[in-house]
């Protein structure tokens, strides 16, 4: 297996504010902006993001964390998994512009499981997508609205992010 | 977790796990839809020996909750023979669609029994076998234990807790689960008991005990758990004296309030008001009877997750 850099840590804070820029462009009242950050990866990346929008905007933006383990499709026989925890903003979401946070978009599974646990939380105004890699390959109907990064990969190929605060580094590579 | 049969079967690290599953179901009850398409497609099957209602409508909530379709089984002990007819129920259920199969029967090791007989395949969960296990209750003591103590339960074990187990002892499966899982979790356990109710084997067992209530409250319990007298397991001769039993090991309110202001009382219920515990007890502030049976519907949501997950 060889390793193939993809982001350095400067990259990946260059880009997710790139992609602040573009959230803040695409979202006329910030006031209604909840970001949504998909455990584990893409929960650290929405906390990211809502700083970096803070900063942008002059305000705080509503944040939290959407766990999806219980909406996946293939539960059965696939063994322990843990759930990570659900938090809402005190505003809720109803009326909301959500903005769904994870770091690798790859079959669009994960991201169809999210609109259902979504629909349990409220109703929200709009929903947007965004990832710091697409890796392609979608098996749904499913594309993200604000992107770090395309990156064209053969099935076999692993992309692993690294953050800080999970892993102790900022890092992108493709595992050949 | 292929199935789930004894609190045996757990380690400390995979109850943990469990109740942190736990966690995360518990809060989804408090959502204005409190429901989860996890087990969509899934029937789990109610195969109740013996007559239970809190357990069985406990399992059924689960089991709702996680959109899983139910069919309930009941008949009494009396008119089920045992063995070869639990097989022959339990391959019937199979046969009708049964994924997930929930066993509670009169006989010890009953649904041990049924798993390794190879006469289904489908996942079994003990509900309750005899005087010998319930694990479920086990794990919803702890994780109602977990809940009060800690202030951010998620990842910790009981490690620092003393509780004490009062009543039928030799008769409870609550107190044999909870003996084995809330010592595995690292808390302190004694029952105490009059000479009858104490299990021969009691020293066997990974737990301190006495006959003196009085004195066990002295020792500053964290939590006490008092267990129903269980008139319909006791043989003519092996009865005791009820007013002798109300007046030693009743948890009155002149007893209740002995214990530090923060110890909590548990009764798995049904409760026997007068008998075991006095009304005024079990309506006070120190009851946690209601959240015991809250957390059973989160704890039962995630064993049948566990089980799901892990179907082969």
């Amino acid at each position: 297996m060889s390793v193939r850099p993809v982001f350095s840590a400067a990259d990946i804070e260059r880009t997710l504010r790139r992609m602040g820029h573009e959230i803040v462009e695409s979202i006329p009242d910030p006031s209604t902006l909840v970001l949504m950050g998909i455990p584990t990866r893409g929960a650290v990346l929405s906390q990211r993001l809502a700083l970096i929008l803070e900063d942008i905007a002059g305000h705080p933006v509503a944040q939290g964390s959407l766990d999806i383990t219980m909406y996946r499709d293939d539960l059965a026989g696939a063994g322990h998994r843990s759930p990570a925890p659900t938090t809402v903003p005190d505003r809720g979401i109803d009326g909301a512009a959500v903005v769904l946070v994870d770091d690798v978009l790859f079959s669009g599974r994960t991201v169809r499981s999210a609109l259902d646990a979504l629909t349990a939380l409220g109703r929200p105004q709009a929903v947007r997508l965004a990832v710091l890699v697409d890796r392609g390959h979608r098996e749904l109907p499913i594309r993200a609205d604000f992107v770090g990064k395309n990156l064209p990969s053969a099935l076999g190929e692993r992309v692993s992010v690294k953050l800080e605060e999970i892993d102790g580094l900022d890092e992108v590579v493709l595992e050949i | 977790m292929k199935h789930l049969l004894s609190t045996k079967d757990l380690g400390s690290q995979q109850a943990v796990s469990l109740l942190d599953t736990a966690l995360e179901f518990a809060e989804v009850a408090a959502r204005s839809v409190p429901k989860l398409p996890t087990l969509r497609g899934v029937t789990m099957v109610n195969l109740f020996m013996e007559d239970s209602t809190r357990t069985r409508l406990s399992f059924e909530a689960a089991a709702k909750r996680l959109s899983a379709d139910v069919m309930t089984f009941q008949a009494t002990g009396s008119s089920v023979s045992k063995g070869e007819s639990l097989h022959d129920t339990a391959q019937t259920v199979e046969a009708m669609g049964a994924d997930i199969i929930v066993v509670r029967h009169s006989a010890v090791g009953a649904a041990e029994e049924l798993a390794h007989s190879g006469a289904v395949a489908t996942p079994i969960i003990n509900a309750g076998d005899g005087t010998n296990e319930h694990p479920t209750q086990a794990l919803l003591d702890a994780a109602t234990l977990r809940s009060v103590f800690w202030e951010e339960p998620r990842g910790r074990d009981l490690a620092g807790l003393k509780v004490l187990v009062v009543g039928d002892i030799a008769h409870s499966r609550v107190a044999r689960s909870n003996a084995v899982l809330l010592t595995a979790l690292g808390a302190e356990v004694t029952v105490a008991g009059p000479e009858e109710f104490l299990p021969e084997d009691v020293s066997s067992w990974p737990v301190a005990s006495t006959t003196d209530f009085d004195a066990a409250i002295h020792a500053e319990p964290d939590a006490v758990m008092m267990l129903r007298v269980q008139h319909e397991r006791r043989t003519a001769g092996d009865q005791v004296s009820l007013d002798e039993y109300v007046n030693d090991f009743c948890l009155t309110e002149e007893r209740a309030n002995r214990l530090p202001a923060d110890t909590i009382v548990m009764h798995p219920g049904p409760m026997n008001r007068g008998v075991e515990i006095a009304s005024a007890v079990a309506d006070s502030d120190r009851s946690v009877v209601l959240e015991q049976v809250r957390n059973g519907v989160s704890v039962r949501m995630a064993v049948l997750f566990e089980v799901w997950g892990d179907r082969s």
